[in-house]
């Protein structure tokens, strides 16, 4: 793996900006192009540029496959979580106006931590699959 | 005018049944996966294609904007495409089963091994 | 774009399909700026581009690059597609025109999403908050596809044999 320094040290350099506009995709995605499913692809391609470049054991320990199995459920169960938060409140399924005081408080700290959900279930069933193949290769190639 | 009016959707129909051909004319799995996704994506082109008005800017309300796009189609093909990327990725992950299983990636050739057992 | 396509149908190096298909997906990004989309093509760019063409490439990668020759005729699909996109270009001409103002699909719901979107949510950014708040059932049922799709790749391919053997050994 020596032999690609100018991959390592340019993957290196822009790991952190990927991670960078990954985040600000997410979080700013009310008031500019963004949201959960693009900042999700975002953070899943950094991560998989980092497995290719550093392959899949350094990839591991950033991103273990248990974190990632549990992110890929904690998304939804935040998502539906929500929703039956929303209910336990006095509202209908979903209805985020009941959230906070006033019902346009409710209706964006909702929003945002739908996306956030949907952001980590995207990322972390992305990066699952990448994962997923590539172990299958190497399994495959020990037989 | 009506040239022009339609040249979109004439391009999404092209596209449309170059997927289409590849998926029924072609026996390689993979490749038959990628003609999915040339399929898909000509009907996220014709989705887009309804939601723009003339004259119209992305739908994030601004100052001293009037008109924008319809939004409706744009949320649906977002979605579609991730589920589509997932799907996909569940539709490459079973080819890799079948060639370990039949050592082939060929239709007829599947075909073939099923008849003779 | 269309030369693209054109090219996946003729080359059979598997490879270079994957590669024109994700020419083709970037392609597809920069009409979707065009037409206003600006989610959309962001999002088509990142997964079209990016992580498909690794997932079709890994496959590739485990099992072959190489199309064998089509053994039996190509004329009736071809027929067969020729009959359906004549269909399809007559059906075409009932539709509204391209970037027409007063189709029936801006008269919907559309501009109730527009005007009340920024109010009710306090966000201006229309496709979030359909996204998340109008369809939220929409979204949730979409994530629940992705958690399943991903579920089903790890059932399909994640080496449980191994992992079992390899926790017998550590009982052992």
């Amino acid at each position: 793996m020596h032999s690609y320094l100018v991959l390592r040290v340019v993957a290196k350099l822009l790991m952190p900006f990927i991670m960078l506009f990954g985040l600000y995709v997410q979080f700013h995605g009310d008031f500019g192009p963004g949201g959960g499913f693009q900042a999700g692809v975002i953070f899943a391609a950094g991560f998989i540029l980092y497995a290719l470049i550093f392959g899949l054991k350094d990839a591991g320990k950033v991103l273990p496959r248990g974190i990632l199995r549990f992110g890929i459920a904690l998304g939804v169960l935040l998502f539906a979580g929500v929703g039956v938060y929303d209910m336990l409140v006095g509202g209908k399924y979903l209805d985020y106006s009941v959230m906070a005081q006033d019902p346009v408080h409710g209706q964006h700290l909702g929003i945002l931590l739908v996306e956030l959900g949907v952001g980590i279930t995207v990322t972390s069933v992305m990066v699952m699959v990448f994962f997923t193949f590539a172990r299958h290769r190497q399994t495959k190639g020990d037989d | 005018m009506a040239a022009v009016g339609l040249y979109n959707y004439w391009i999404v129909v092209f596209l449309m049944m170059a997927g289409f051909y590849i998926v029924i004319a072609h026996d390689n799995l993979v490749k038959k996966i990628v003609g999915l996704n040339i399929f898909q994506a000509s009907v996220f082109v014709m989705y887009i294609t309804f939601g723009k008005v003339q004259g119209g800017t992305a739908p994030i309300i601004a100052d001293g904007v009037t008109t924008y796009s319809n939004p409706l189609p744009h949320v649906l093909i977002l979605t579609a495409i991730v589920v589509g990327v997932a799907t996909t990725a569940l539709g490459l992950a079973l080819v890799v089963r079948i060639n370990e299983a039949y050592g082939t990636i060929e239709e007829d050739e599947i075909h073939d091994q099923d008849d003779d057992t | 774009m269309s030369l693209t396509v054109f090219g996946i149908l003729r080359i059979r190096n598997l490879f270079a399909v994957v590669m024109l298909g994700s020419i083709f997906s970037l392609m597809a990004a920069a009409i979707f700026v065009i037409l206003d989309a600006v989610d959309v093509a962001f999002t088509e760019a990142s997964v079209g581009a990016g992580i498909s063409t690794v997932l079709a490439l890994g496959t590739i990668a485990l099992t072959t690059d190489r199309e064998k020759k089509p053994s039996h005729t190509k004329i009736l699909p071809l027929i067969v597609v020729i009959l359906t996109g004549a269909a399809l270009i007559y059906g075409t001409l009932d539709l509204a025109h391209y970037g027409d103002p007063n189709a029936p699909a801006h008269r919907h719901v559309a501009p109730s999403y527009l005007k009340e979107g920024p109010e009710k949510t306090g966000i201006p950014n229309v496709v979030t908050s359909v996204l998340a708040s109008y369809r939220g059932y929409d979204t949730l049922g979409e994530v629940t596809v992705i958690f399943t799709a991903g579920v089903g790749v790890i059932l399909l391919l994640g080496n449980w044999r191994h992992i079992g053997r390899r926790r017998e050994d550590e009982d052992a």
